[in-house]
């Protein structure tokens, strides 16, 4: 096989490609059709000849994925901006003492020069101010936090593991616990306000089930107990037994024993309804093993009803082109099949005609129910009322439904129909019309049969966490490659639409225009002033140039969704619609983008990302969400059931989509709360610990004399005070995580920003202000002009430095001790050893035999036990701790009293519940009270009708017949293991 | 809790490999105290501190009150010598000055005397670094690089002893005290050891080690400033001499600030001494060798007695006493705001 390929260079079209195949001199065109993209799979084929033409990054999927680029978090940001502002504080500082220290040389130091000549080299005192400036950035330089990276960079490590570690979100079916796959977000986690999600595989399990059905005006499928209750599906409810059918497929499962009842006593509706659908599908079997039946279906519902047939002991078991064999209650049957009347989107319906071995004639006919109805018999009508009754109920489930219906033909009619209907079909003008007029001719005054409900299977508590996390105050969009359709019905059965709101916005026009009118109108209907100029945004937008906009959030009037078009999509997401999108579509609660490809994905999140000062999280199991889970602030991967894809470009990742409420919620919040305290306190200790020599420089001739002992500073940052904090920041709960999953309002400070920025960390270096002034001046006022209670002098400098350091290190410890709000024993261990480790080391280091052995080093000999045994040295500490932290107690408990956050009262809710007996369980049922007829279970393509009647893909040796078409907007791009 | 750990694979069986461990610690389920600012914590803090701080306050008030102390500034009674001083060439001539002062009443109990001086920079960071410790241990004694700059040799090379800038600037005046007793003038006995800390005399400071304290010194000259060679500053007794002479030792331990007093002479309770000081005349006899004048400085001499708190210094006990009326009052007014704001909510729940 030699030959030559020529074609465009990678790019990242889906549906575009263009090529040349030059064979033994002759040549191919080669166009999309021809292509596999990677990502999809062939079915009903065994093997095929294949040639790559890309790999790896080169390939479609790869090219749409998107840049990788280095996430950093907001508190990143904030922090680098506030070392920068404290550089800025440093060098205010070291000015001041300079040019005090100017001052005091030209005033004092000059005439002080009998017993202290100027340095060598300073001959005027600015020269020596000018020093002094360069002397105190290396003594103040405390005051800018170096330890602080790293630290962060610990926490964020010992938090990521607390998410790796996590039971609660390990998944014991596929043994995947949570990974933390980058260590440096967690706080970022308790920031979120707009997740984006994927639907299939992440909101979906992209199993669909059948749940329920409605025979002959009889409803099957719910569970009573002996009163009379229905009573809820569980692992532990009794499945149907199907030991009597040994074609069953095992993994099929029902819970409703009167239907198989109905069944077993030959109830001729019943079997009715599951011969019809039996027959009527376009369903492909496939039997490798004796007995071992799998169907492949063009969509998994159709693939759902067979098997729900198959079970109850209708078993298709195979095709040819004209015939069906089923099993019928383990008698094998063979139906002529004679016409497949297939479906389209008009029709939304689809039917058989077939010749039972008894020679009967019927057509079998299922389809959406707004349709099936106008084709019923009118005697039907009884039926017709109950059976409406029970599709009520079910779409009220969010249940997909499809009415079934059955027609005996008479022979010669038929015949004569047959007839015209081959003459139709070879027609060359018109074709369609004609056999879509011969469809209608015979598809009518059918009989009603019931009704099928399929479940669209979610994953395990995807409304419960949808409706916690919508609680948090985030919104949530999902963006899906799936039909407007499939993915409105998910977004009710997820709880994400409801009929509560006050209207859901379909954004599907096809001109720039049309989008525009349909964004504005939609504005207009939810916040009409914010279409007039007098609008403060539209004021703010005439005035600054569009690119730095970050759009305020706006209150609409009620609660709104949106959904829109890939296709419209794609105009809104052009130059001048972007902020008519932003505007309309954060306004809504929901927001559904369907039939997007994976970088309008990307864009949609970078769309958020530049207008709004959000953090976004964006949740995907496929390949085609790798573009927005690295676009998006966090990108999380759904791990475990399709390819790795996702998860290798995540951020974290875990199996199941409720996992990220406690992601979120739990380990969030705490992170970020932890982050938070724990910057806040550094802060505060940094500036309580470094003013003190600010204000000494003011006293000791601003001649950059250090308060402390060298040692202690040394030591202060990294082994007397480091421990404390960062045990309050790998351990600290405000409550717990019952509690945080429970009260998901306790989020919302996080989203806001509010724990820490700019004016929280200004108001932290005012409370180390104010206690690096009570740290220096309590000790110099209890040591002014006063001696110890032996007559020996007592303001000597290094009993003032030991006394200052013990002030300082006490105050700091207390105060950690007043922000840990859960002290474990490690907390206490930490708090409590690093007094003791400052006691023991000073006294240590104080000691003769160190002064003795490294003289030059420990000069402060005797001075801790000199001085920590004079009584107004420890009045003198205690009065410094009491006035540093008092009004800290004092301010915190009235600032809750007062001024309660949204948070204080959920707090003070959560004190007064935990008195009271716990809360039963948070086990609650959704019960949906949609009236909405969901969507009807058919796939949105042209269905297979056409190929099995040829008989095409039935032929062995045909290798090349592809069922599988890829198609970037179809569910189906995602099925696939990568 | 319960229903969520149904999910997982129950005790006993094989836990799958990756299913992480259920330990307390990973889990974030530490067992822990959970304090919280309540308002009976918040109170009893406020009102316990208050109520401390107002007994210790006054305890201190009354301590500090009780303390008998008598302050003389002699820079400027003894201006004369001031203004000899100040010429250099008069550096080695003595001059000598008297200040009086009358006792009204006795001064009983352990007596202090303490010279203080006024704006000399003791904390000034390169006067503090200017000693060298090794050198005053007795360890070498002839040491040349040091941190003692500008004060470490004469320009001939010949090391100081003691070197630094501190050292040099020992306070040098010598103040005696005398009682005027029936026209009698009677030398009142003064202690002039015991009265530096045990560590520095015993382990900080130490002489060189020589077979006389002079030989020991040999090879290094006295510090400029100094009249006479450390060996000679108290001849009379071995154990006061050199390095270790509590002077010295007092003086070498630098204060924290640019006014202070340093302990002088202890009285020696002995005779009509025993009890105190009596009241009567006194005077101090004042060698004035160390000029302050130049910078401003000021001189103070010292009688005090001493309570367990200290000295006559009120700072601490009216400190004590606002802090505990302000946490006081800051518990009266937390107790309103939270009546106040309780009855508005029950008020509403009523509602």
């Amino acid at each position: 096989f030699t030959g030559e390929i020529r074609c465009e260079a990678p790019n990242n079209k889906l549906d575009k490609f263009t090529g040349t195949l030059t064979l033994r001199g002759e040549k191919y065109a080669l166009d999309n059709e021809k292509m596999l993209l990677r990502g999809c799979t062939i079915r009903n084929t065994e093997w095929c000849f294949g040639l790559v033409i890309y790999a790896g990054p080169d390939t479609k999927l790869m090219q749409n994925s998107g840049k990788t680029t280095f996430k950093r978090t907001s508190i990143d940001r904030l922090m680098n901006v506030l070392v920068l502002v404290i550089f800025a504080f440093l060098a205010l500082m070291c000015l001041i003492l300079a040019i005090g220290n100017g001052i005091w040389e030209h005033d004092k130091g000059y005439y002080f020069q009998v017993y202290l000549p100027w340095a060598e080299g300073v001959n005027s005192a600015s020269y020596s101010g000018f020093l002094m400036f360069w002397s105190y950035v290396i003594i103040l330089n405390t005051v800018v936090p170096i330890s602080l990276y790293v630290s962060v960079e610990i926490i964020r490590l010992g938090n990521s593991f607390y998410i790796d570690w996590d039971r609660k979100m390990y998944y014991p079916l596929n043994d995947t616990p949570a990974q933390a796959r980058t260590t440096t977000l967690n706080e970022e986690l308790g920031q979120i306000k707009y997740i984006f999600s994927d639907k299939t595989g992440t909101l979906t399990q992209n199993i669909m089930c059948f749940n329920k059905c409605s025979i002959n005006g009889k409803s099957y499928g719910d569970v009573y107990d002996m009163s009379g209750q229905r009573i809820e599906v569980n692992e532990n409810t009794e499945k149907v037994d199907f030991s009597y059918n040994p074609l069953a497929d095992p993994k099929f499962a029902f819970y409703d024993h009167s239907l198989v009842e109905a069944v077993k006593l030959n109830d001729v509706p019943t079997h009715r309804f599951f011969r019809l659908l039996s027959l009527c599908h376009t369903v492909m079997p496939e039997e490798k093993k004796e007995g071992n039946l799998v169907y492949q279906a063009q969509s998994p519902d159709e693939g759902a009803l067979v098997t729900a047939a198959r079970n109850f002991g209708f078993v298709f078991r195979a095709r040819t082109p004209e015939t069906i064999t089923v099993v019928e209650m383990g008698e094998t049957k063979i139906y002529k099949l004679l016409a497949i009347l297939d479906f389209n989107n008009v029709r939304k319906r689809m039917s058989v005609i077939v010749r039972s071995p008894e020679g009967d004639l019927t057509l079998y006919c299922k389809g959406a129910d707004t349709i099936l109805y106008e084709l019923l018999h009118p005697s039907c009508n009884f039926l017709k009322g109950e059976t409406t009754e029970h599709l009520n109920e079910f779409a009220g489930e969010g249940l997909r439904t499809l009415v079934v219906a059955y027609k005996s033909l008479e022979e010669d009619y038929f015949q004569d129909w047959s007839r015209r209907h081959h003459e139709a079909s070879t027609a060359l003008e018109g074709r369609e019309d004609k056999l879509s007029e011969l469809y209608e001719e015979i598809e009518k005054d059918l009989m009603l049969l019931g009704a099928t409900a399929i479940e669209d299977k979610l994953q395990d508590g995807v409304p419960q966490t949808i409706e916690t996390l919508a609680k948090a105050n985030i919104k949530i969009w999902v963006l899906t490659g799936d039909k407007q359709e499939t993915a409105m019905n998910i977004g009710y059965s997820c709880n994400l639409l409801n009929d509560d709101m006050e209207d859901v916005f379909i954004i599907e026009g096809s001109t720039s225009d049309d989008v525009l009118n349909e964004l504005r109108n939609a504005r207009k209907k939810m916040k009409p002033d914010s279409i007039l100029d007098s609008d403060e945004i539209n004021i703010q937008f005439e005035k600054s140039s569009k690119n730095q906009i970050i759009i305020p959030d706006e209150q609409a009037n009620g609660v709104y969704g949106l959904v829109i078009t890939g296709h419209s999509l794609a105009y809104a997401l052009e130059g001048n619609l972007e902020l008519e999108l932003v505007r309309t579509a954060c306004m809504c609660k929901v927001v559904i983008c369907c039939r997007v490809t994976p970088l309008q994905k990307a864009q949609v999140v970078e769309l958020v990302k530049k207008y709004k000062k959000a953090v976004t999280l964006a949740i995907g199991d496929g390949a085609n969400d790798v573009s927005m889970i690295k676009t998006a602030h966090i990108g999380v991967g759904i791990s475990g059931q399709e390819g790795m894809q996702a998860v290798l470009s995540s951020d974290f990742s875990f199996a199941q989509f409720r996992y990220l409420q406690r992601l979120l919620l739990v380990h969030g919040r705490w992170s970020y709360i932890r982050m938070c305290k724990f910057l806040k306190y550094f802060f505060y200790k940094n500036f309580a610990f470094t003013l003190v020599h600010f204000w000494y420089g003011f006293f000791s001739g601003f001649s950059a004399q250090t308060v402390y002992d060298e040692w202690f500073i040394t030591l202060y940052n990294l082994v007397y005070t480091s421990l404390p904090v960062l045990g309050m920041s790998l351990f600290d709960q405000d409550v717990d995580d019952r509690w945080s999953m429970l009260f998901p309002q306790l989020y919302v400070p996080g989203q806001q920003n509010l724990y820490f920025n700019k004016v929280v960390f200004v108001k932290c270096m005012l409370q180390g202000i104010y206690s690096s002034l009570i740290l220096f001046f309590i000790p110099y006022g209890a040591m002014y002009n006063t001696m110890r209670s032996d007559g020996k002098a007592i303001a000597d400098y290094q009993s003032f430095a030991l006394m200052a350091q013990t002030c300082l290190l006490i105050v700091v410890s207390v105060q950690i001790g007043l922000d840990t709000s859960y002290w474990t024993v490690v907390n206490q261990f930490f708090i409590w050893g690093s007094l003791s480790v400052y006691f023991a080391i000073t006294f240590t280091m104080y000691s003769d035999g160190m002064y003795l052995i490294f003289t030059a080093s420990f000069p402060f000999i005797g001075t801790a036990r000199n001085t920590l045994s004079q009584p107004n040295v420890w009045l003198a500490i205690f009065l410094s701790i009491t006035l540093c932290v008092l009004p800290v107690i004092g301010f915190r408990f009235l600032k809750a009293q007062l001024k309660p956050t949204p948070s204080d009262k959920v707090l003070l809710k959560i004190k007064e519940a935990k008195k009271r007996p716990p809360p039963p369980s948070p086990k609650r049922r959704l019960r949906r009270t949609s009236t909405r007829r969901s969507g009807y279970a058919f796939s949105h393509q042209h269905g297979f009708g056409a190929l099995i009647m040829s008989g095409r893909n039935m032929r062995p040796k045909s290798p090349f017949a592809t069922t599988g078409t890829f198609s970037p907007n179809s569910d189906k791009y995602k099925h696939k293991g990568l | 809790m319960k229903t969520k750990t149904s999910l997982l694979p129950k005790e006993g069986e094989a836990q799958p490999s990756r299913c992480p461990d259920n330990s307390a610690f990973k889990q974030q389920r530490l067992p822990a105290w959970k304090p919280q600012l309540t308002i009976a914590s918040v109170l009893s803090c406020f009102f316990l501190t208050g109520a401390f701080c107002l007994t210790v306050g006054v305890c201190l008030v009354l301590a500090a009150n009780s303390v008998r102390e008598i302050q003389i500034d002699y820079s400027d009674k003894c201006s004369d010598c001031s203004k000899f001083r100040e010429n250099s060439s008069n550096w080695n001539k003595e001059c000598h000055c008297s200040v009086n002062f009358t006792l009204q009443e006795d001064i009983l109990g352990d007596v202090f005397m303490y010279y203080g001086l006024q704006n000399f920079y003791q904390n000034h960071r390169r006067y503090m670094m200017s000693r060298s410790n090794a050198q005053l241990l007795g360890r070498n004694v002839k040491i040349q690089r040091s941190s003692c700059a500008p004060f470490s040799t004469y320009r001939n090379g010949t090391p100081m002893a003691p070197c630094g800038a501190i050292a040099n600037s020992m306070f040098n005046d010598t103040i005696d005290l005398f009682y005027s007793r029936n026209s009698s003038v009677i030398q009142v006995p003064l202690l002039k050891t015991g009265n530096s800390w045990w560590t520095d005399k015993n382990v900080k400071f130490r002489n060189p080690e020589s077979y006389n304290l002079s030989s020991a010194f040999a090879g290094t000259a006295r510090p400029p400033y100094w009249h006479k060679p450390a060996y000679l500053l108290d001849e009379e007794d071995e154990r006061n001499n050199g390095f270790v002479n509590d002077d010295f030792i007092i003086w070498m331990r630098v204060s924290a600030f640019a006014t202070f007093r340093n302990l002088y002479r202890r009285l020696r309770r002995v005779r009509h001494f025993a009890e105190g000081l009596p009241a009567g005349n006194y005077t101090f006899r004042i060698s004035y060798n160390f000029p302050v004048s130049r910078f401003k400085g000021r001189k103070h001499v010292i009688l005090s007695t001493v309570v367990w708190s200290g000295g006559s210094n009120p700072f601490l006990g009216i400190a004590y006493l606002v802090s505990g009326t302000a946490a006081t009052l800051a518990g009266f007014v937390i107790t309103g705001i939270h009546l106040k704001l309780r009855k508005k909510k029950t008020y509403f729940q009523k509602q």
